[in-house]
């Protein structure tokens, strides 16, 4: 590979365009948010320019510190959940004869249409007491009197893996159909059952998809500030709420900026952290 | 100890028949190879064999014991994979005591047992090693000490040695049948290399067309052929149309020969075809005229070093011999001369 200055022209711009685009639309955003989050608060006005560290202090209270310990458990259970759920359904899909691995590939990008506000309120009706599925359960004679099983944390859990679900699959599937259909028939004819030939082979021999896919899913579903509101109860509220409530019902950007810079330090900081030990056990 | 006998075994994937109804058994502490070009059924066969296919008719008999519906992992029989199928995530040893492990057996036991399997192998200190470190001959040598690492009843290799260099492959062949032989376990090669074949078998099951031709000792089947598919498939061979016009003589070109006896299944009158191998062909000057004995003109000649290949143009049809540089026919391109076609070297099959 060429390294060094471009010499042409076109070597020049074919550089110069992905980098303005990456200054327009992410580096110059970021720069205004991360001042924005030294500013100074005007109360009943918006903010003037300054150099103050109180946003960032804020935090340092128990009441942000739970909302943040909470997000990040939301976050990862949604991913454990996801994996849990996703890495056998793909194991299967890729095993399916490819004309219906394409059905089920169809349906799962059909899902993905679907945005996070239709997810939340069709789930809040169909978790609801009046004309949710618990109507069908009574209806079936499994139940007494129907229920309602919104909002509430398990509702909310459903909600976020229902949307992290199709990129989970969508994520696992490449490596999952470039594994060697061998591998497992080697396991079996040493004597594994296929349950363990699944624990002992597959799942070991995937595990720097699985570390990828988890990362994705949690730091997808911790940027979901619409579903704890529809399908969590306020103490289910997480970090991505309070930074919308804060910026924009509260009109407090600075504290809601130092808030988004908060929580994206610290989920990169998890992610560097999986990465590393993902890594470590790969090459051990 | 282990007798495998198979019997009306076949498999049909949908429309298709990938193997049908084969007898077959391979008799204890002999290495069979199963021989025929792609797509014959032979890789559905072994691993049919395996337990990694259900077979849609016919049973498999271990030492008697019917074992058609018992599990791949009931089953401890030793295989290697076309792939090789060593397991990535593990390092050369973590692979060979896979199987130790899923046994439950204690870590002493699985590392001594790594030892006598990687000095068996002559990979002796290389326990440590990662997959992606290894050479492909070495990971060959990790695949056969794996499948070999519980004393399987049966040893079954799936094209194992196709991923390997010629000269590599030829040693391996040679190393892996005196490995075979050492430890007498009753092993099944599938493998489309007729020499890899003829040199590590007792016994060859040739296939064509998801149905087997011909079963018999390497040797009589390159001698006896059953028919032109077999003949051609084995070796190389000039096949030659002829007419039968006697119980040991056919019409070639005009040219009465004398074969051993031709079969009843061939009319006399009828067509057929002469097999003869080119190493049984002589070429001779113009001049010596006897039985057996065809006009010709030389087309071509091939000289490797090893060998001499003489093609020569006999009323029409090419005939190849193949003689040994201390033989070689002083005939140069173009030259008027004589083939010899000995009869005990002529095999008439139908067509």
């Amino acid at each position: 590979m060429r390294r060094g200055r471009p010499e042409s022209l076109t070597g020049w711009l074919s550089v110069s365009w992905p980098t303005l685009m990456l200054c327009v639309f992410f580096v110059v955003p970021f720069t205004i948010m991360a001042a924005i989050s030294f500013f100074h608060r005007v109360e009943g006005g918006f903010y003037e320019p300054g150099f103050e560290l109180a946003n960032y202090a804020r935090f340092f209270t128990f009441f942000f510190g739970r909302i943040l310990g909470f997000s990040l458990f939301v976050s990862g259970l949604a991913a454990v959940v996801c994996i849990t759920l996703g890495f056998p359904f793909t194991y299967m899909l890729t095993r399916l004869r490819r004309r219906r691995q394409v059905v089920w590939l169809v349906f799962l990008l059909s899902v993905l249409s679907l945005s996070e506000v239709i997810i939340g309120f069709s789930w809040s009706m169909l978790l609801s007491r009046t004309a949710g599925v618990s109507n069908l359960f009574v209806a079936l004679g499994l139940m007494d009197k129907p229920v309602s099983w919104s909002p509430g944390f398990a509702a909310l859990m459903l909600g976020l893996c229902y949307l992290a679900f199709p990129y989970t699959v969508l994520m696992l599937y490449p490596p999952m159909s470039r594994l060697d259909p061998q591998l497992p028939e080697a396991a079996r004819t040493l004597g594994a059952s296929p349950l363990r030939t699944f624990f002992t082979v597959i799942v070991p021999a995937q595990r720097g998809a699985i570390v990828a896919t988890l990362i994705m899913v949690f730091v997808f579903t911790l940027g979901a500030y619409l579903l704890p509101q529809l399908l969590g109860r306020p103490q289910h509220w997480t970090l991505s709420v309070m930074i919308t409530d804060q910026a924009i019902l509260q009109s407090n950007l600075p504290f809601a900026a130092a808030m988004a810079i908060f929580l994206m330090l610290v989920s990169l900081a998890l992610v560097g952290l999986t990465y590393v030990i993902g890594g470590e056990r790969d090459r051990s | 100890m282990a007798e495998l006998q198979l019997k009306g075994v076949g498999k049909r994937f949908d429309s298709v028949t990938a193997v049908e109804n084969v007898d077959l058994t391979i008799p204890d502490g002999k290495l069979v190879c199963l021989l025929g070009p792609s797509g014959c059924g032979k890789t559905t066969l072994i691993r049919i064999v395996a337990g990694l296919e259900e077979p849609t008719t016919g049973r498999l008999l271990l030492d008697g014991e019917d074992i058609t519906g018992l599990p791949a992992h009931r089953r401890n029989f030793g295989m290697v994979f076309q792939s090789l199928a060593l397991f990535p995530h593990l390092t050369v040893a973590e692979n060979i005591a896979y199987g130790l492990r899923i046994r439950g057996a204690d870590r002493a036991a699985q590392n001594k047992r790594v030892s006598e399997l990687l000095e068996m192998v002559q990979l002796p200190g290389l326990g440590e090693r990662h997959i992606a470190q290894l050479s492909g001959g070495q990971r060959q040598r990790v695949a056969i000490a794996r499948a070999l690492g519980l004393e399987p009843r049966l040893f079954l290799l799936d094209e194992p040695l196709s991923a390997l260099d010629a000269k590599l492959r030829e040693a391996m062949q040679v190393e892996l049948r005196l490995l075979q032989q050492r430890l007498g376990i009753t092993t099944i090669i599938v493998t489309h290399d007729q020499r890899e074949a003829m040199t590590m078998s007792d016994l060859v099951v040739v296939m064509g067309d998801a149905k087997v031709l011909q079963i018999g000792t390497p040797l009589e089947i390159y001698r006896n052929p059953v028919n032109t598919f077999v003949a051609d498939f084995i070796g190389s061979s000039n096949l030659l149309p002829v007419t039968v016009t006697g119980r040991q003589r056919v019409d070639l070109a005009g040219q009465s020969l004398t074969t051993p006896s031709i079969g009843a299944e061939i009319a006399n009158g009828g067509a057929a075809t002469l097999s003869i191998r080119p190493e049984d062909v002589h070429v001779l000057p113009r001049g010596t005229e006897g039985e057996n004995r065809i006009p010709g003109k030389v087309t071509f000649i091939r000289d490797v070093g090893a060998s001499v290949e003489t093609h020569s143009d006999c009323s029409g049809m090419e005939v190849i011999s193949v003689a040994s540089p201390k033989d070689r026919p002083s005939v140069v391109l173009g030259d008027e001369i004589v083939v010899e076609l000995p009869p005990a070297s002529c095999v008439v099959l139908s067509q």
